[in-house]
């Protein structure tokens, strides 16, 4: 079977960073032509390379070809009984493929390799960011139905926080907001206090800033410009991900829910 | 390079995200195209005659370039040969487009990128790290920006 070998290969050298290398003493399988003789098992010493669900090995660690790969696709990783110390094993589920026994320097060095390399498979990745994929929709959710909460509360919340400031009461959020509540309202905001606008005197000020935009910009600047940009600049993502525009979207209804919310709030005047 | 072919096999063997008979051409001199069962599985996209269990072939697809070409067709190229291109040609322009959908989803580095984006933005959010209940933090393989061997 063919296979994209100069690309493959290129994956391997290129700079992309690795999810974890190092030196490992691989057995040497032989082919058994004579099966009754009695050889000793022998291990050679390779530089190993992991880039996601492929393990490279290279003759030497300035190689500039691999020499070899495994795909990790339907394999096991398990310490093994050899008679090496640090020895572990990658196993595949198809029963008569042949196993990888490999060595490491020391345990920790065996423990690294076994964890990353049982994490290595693509289902696993793919449960990861599926099970993200889902707790970023919950969060967009509860913001959004906690957004709606101040606004009722915020009367009684005031008269009670002017006459007696010990009084203040905290509105009823899931812990986990509060990061992102904390951050609204006046420029003294302090931290840890579960702020909503409505509280802050009741003097004009520009539209508050979503909180993912104030968590990462030092400055109020009142610009209307949603935290979204600065995420694109901080996360090391291509603007061809087929989710991101609907994120995308969602956060511009967001700000524009939001805008619109300040506005009516100004309309019918702080007292 | 040596490589597992044995378990290669066996990938192609398994459950396909995305399979179908497509016109392909490979990028070699006067080659043409030829119908062929192709079969997405993982970052893996095999190429079989439409009559045979065992792929003729198998492209990784890393550091690879998805590229419409002209009604119908799409094509795949790798990033240090740009000009060498596996062709595809489509039933329909709708076909075509799935499968190019499809395939710029199929690396593990997108995953990757998705992951590192989702914490990022759950992280700013709630400010918890979600990767924290499963224990896993620290793996190098999700965390932002480039990370060190």
């Amino acid at each position: 079977m063919k296979l994209n070998e100069r690309s493959v290969a290129h994956y391997a050298t290129c700079d992309s960073p690795a999810d974890h290398a190092g030196f490992l003493r691989k057995r040497v399988e032989r082919h058994h032509h004579h099966a009754h003789h009695h050889h000793a098992t022998s291990y050679q010493r390779r530089w190993f390379v992991l880039k996601g669900n492929l393990l490279f090995y290279f003759e030497e660690r300035e190689s500039r070809e691999p020499m070899g790969l495994v795909v990790l696709e339907g394999c096991t990783v398990e310490l093994c009984e050899a008679t090496e110390e640090f020895a572990f094993a990658i196993r595949f589920d198809d029963a008569g493929a042949r196993a990888y026994v490999l060595v490491a320097d020391g345990q920790a060095a065996m423990e690294a390799w076994v964890k990353a390399l049982s994490r290595a498979s693509f289902d696993y990745m793919r449960l990861v960011v599926r099970e993200l994929e889902k707790q970023l929709e919950e969060a967009c959710k509860s913001l959004a139905a906690c957004r709606k909460s101040p606004r009722r509360s915020s009367s009684s919340g005031r008269k009670r926080h002017l006459s007696n400031p010990a009084l203040l009461p905290l509105p009823e959020k899931p812990a986990i907001l509060e990061n992102g509540y904390s951050t609204w309202g006046s420029g003294g905001g302090v931290p840890g206090r579960a702020a909503c606008p409505d509280r802050d005197g009741g003097h004009a000020k520009p539209p508050p800033l979503p909180p993912r935009r104030r968590s990462a910009a030092a400055s109020a600047t009142g610009s209307p410009v949603p935290g979204l940009s600065l995420a694109m600049l901080e996360s090391p993502v291509s603007p061809e991900m087929a989710c991101f525009s609907k994120l995308h979207s969602w956060y511009g209804q967001e700000i524009a829910a939001l805008r619109r919310e300040w506005q009516e709030r100004q309309k019918r005047g702080h007292p | 390079m040596r490589y597992n072919e044995r378990e290669l096999l066996s990938l192609a063997r398994q459950p396909a995200e995305k399979a179908a008979e497509i016109l392909m051409r490979v990028p070699k001199k006067g080659s043409v195209l030829k119908k062929r069962l192709v079969k997405l599985v993982v970052n893996f996209l095999f190429y079989f005659r439409t009559d045979e269990a065992e792929p003729i072939g198998a492209l990784l697809l890393e550091h690879c370039r998805i590229t419409k070409e002209e009604e119908n067709v799409f094509s795949i190229s790798f990033i240090e040969e740009p000009e060498r291109k596996y062709c595809f040609e489509c039933d329909s322009e709708q076909q075509c487009q799935e499968w190019i959908e499809a395939l710029k989803r199929a690396s593990y580095e997108f995953m990757r990128r998705s992951l590192i984006f989702y914490r990022n933005e759950i992280q700013k959010m709630t400010g918890k790290d979600p990767l924290e209940q499963y224990g896993i933090s620290e793996e190098a393989r999700f965390q932002l920006g480039t990370h060190k061997q």
